[in-house]
């Protein structure tokens, strides 16, 4: 028989969560700081609408770029938040969460050879989804001395003449980071002298604790070489909705509409009619559970001091990424000791890149009470260390 | 006593919640100095704004006797007291868990809590309806408590996400 798989895919590597995932499954009681979504339930009021859909029958697919009073609404928060205007039926489409809108994005802007740059580390598809396009991923390192972010310098080190699209992953998983406005404009300036394309992830940028989040298309010049990604899973609690968006030039969306209506015809519409609701009465929930991650932030932060655990402090998401080169073992031999001397499951940097060795990743999207007996098996795994 | 308000504001939504945060980690969380916080509930507490630091407990989960209702009770209010102090003579039993001046058909809402259904009934009948300014009162036994004071006792948070993800 022939063999059946293509070269491209089986040569992509295996999530690095994924194998450490099933370790942790075969434990009965271990403790967990790896997961990577919000602890609390979607707000009633935005299920309740989606509950509501259903009963009134919604059952039936909307346009392929999704409801028209969500595309509104989208635009709408991209206006009342950023400043941007985009029009709702031309420049923005709802996707199957953000993670689609990722790999469209690159599909629809990449030819065979085109190199794109990518920050490490970061959320684990970008790679994977740059191969998959026929791209070629390059991996910025970023450092934790610049506390991750993404320096101009580091772009320039990378550039080529093939060089075409820049990932921007802020706020970021895994490590927490931020890019304020002055780190974007020095970005941007590269960005702009070297007529690169950035596609902005910006599907934490509800979650960020030292002033709101700006994204790079706000800045002059930037707003027509950018796709924003965003959506409802982190802001709003929403990860099983599996609803996202894009928004950007209409030459881009445009094609970018094209792949999605062969592909996937359109995002469930339960949770479209669910999202509307989100953007339109749900500022006041996302206040609420920001305040309740900054509080365990701030006390997660204390905790690392305390125990002697190195962290830069993390402004956005819901990650802090200490440092552990002090113990003298590579991330995954950490994170299997913890995992099987005090049980508490945590996710290597390495899963996130390989610059990302040296880390572990620590969610806090748990409740406090839940993090305090968290953090007392790693203190004692440390203090034996 | 100085009112710092900003703290205030941050300090009483988060105890109402949970009493059992430590004066530290109050502070850390909430970027403060401890004394601060500490001074702060203090003053809350001589103000008469923080109440008391109670156990919430449903009672219904544990093999002890317990019987709660809601009265409404209609009364004459009297000259120059107003419903004040026939709410005063209700409110000194120690059985009655809440009094409450209500807008609407009735005037007070009384809670009560008894071991058995015949000691609330027997309060009822003996104490309140016999006090002189009182026209009439309906109990209303409670029969089952799905939320109280913001909680929902009826099922248990229940962590369902995978233990590990991107």
């Amino acid at each position: 028989m022939r063999n059946p798989l293509s070269d491209k895919v089986t040569e992509i590597r295996p999530s690095g969560i994924r194998r450490f995932f099933d370790i942790v499954q075969e434990m009965d009681d271990a403790i967990s700081l790896g997961v990577g979504e919000p602890d609390f339930d979607t707000p009633w009021h935005i299920r309740d609408e989606g509950i509501y859909s259903l009963e009134k029958g919604r059952t039936y697919y909307t346009s392929n770029s999704g409801l028209k009073e969500l595309r509104e609404e989208i635009c709408a928060y991209m206006r009342r938040t950023q400043g941007l205007t985009y029009d709702p039926m031309t420049e923005s489409f709802v996707t199957v969460g953000g993670s689609e809108a990722i790999d469209l994005a690159l599909r629809a802007m990449v030819n065979p050879g085109d190199e794109v740059l990518i920050p490490q580390p970061s959320y684990v598809s970008y790679e994977p989804c740059a191969v998959l396009a026929d791209a070629k991923p390059v991996i910025i390192e970023l450092k934790g001395e610049n506390d991750f972010r993404l320096k101009p310098e580091e772009i320039l080190e990378k550039c080529t003449d093939r060089t075409k699209i820049l990932i921007l992953p802020y706020p970021n998983n895994p490590t927490g980071a931020v890019m304020d406005r002055e780190d974007l404009e020095a970005v941007a300036r590269v960005v702009i002298d070297k007529d690169l394309y950035v596609i902005s992830d910006e599907i934490y940028s509800e979650l960020t604790y030292s002033g709101r989040h700006v994204s790079i298309a706000a800045l002059p010049g930037m707003r027509d070489r950018t796709i924003v990604i965003n959506g409802f899973s982190k802001a709003y609690a929403m990860t099983g909705w599996r609803l996202g968006y894009a928004v950007g030039p209409q030459l881009i969306m445009q094609q970018m509409i094209k792949i999605h209506q062969f592909a996937i015809m359109c995002a469930p519409t339960t949770s479209q009619y669910a999202g509307v609701e989100a953007l339109r009465n749900g500022d006041e929930d996302v206040a609420m559970m920001r305040e309740e991650y900054d509080r365990r932030r701030k006390y997660l932060l204390h905790a690392f001091r305390e125990m002697g655990l190195p962290c830069f402090e993390p402004f956005g998401a819901f990650y802090a990424f200490p440092d552990i080169r002090q113990f003298g073992m590579s991330s995954d031999e950490f994170v299997t000791r913890l995992l099987k001397e005090e049980k508490l499951a945590v996710v290597p940097g390495t899963a996130f890149g390989d610059c990302g060795e040296g880390y572990i990743r620590i969610s806090y999207a748990y409740s406090l009470d839940d993090l305090k007996r968290a953090l007392e098996r790693l203190q004692r795994f440390i203090a034996r260390l | 006593m100085s009112e710092n308000k900003e703290l205030r504001k941050k300090l009483l939504p988060l105890i109402e919640k949970n009493s059992r945060i430590g004066i530290d980690e109050l502070a850390v969380m909430l970027s403060e100095q401890e004394i601060d916080v500490a001074n702060e509930l203090k003053a809350l507490e001589e103000e008469g704004i923080i109440c008391g630091y109670h156990t919430m407990i449903d009672w219904s989960k544990t093999s002890i006797e317990e019987v709660s209702a809601l009265i409404e009770v209609r009364v004459t209010p009297q000259r120059g007291l107003g419903f004040d102090s026939i709410a005063e003579r209700i409110y000194k039993y120690p059985e009655v868990q809440s009094v409450y001046l209500m807008s609407g058909g009735f005037d007070l809402m009384v809670i009560i809590e008894g071991k058995t259904l015949q000691q609330v009934a027997g309060f009822v009948s003996d104490k309140l309806s016999t006090m002189d300014s009182i026209l009439s009162t309906a109990t209303c036994f409670i029969l089952k408590k799905y939320k109280d004071h913001g909680t929902i006792l009826t099922k248990k948070y229940e962590d369902t996400r995978e233990m590990v993800s991107p």
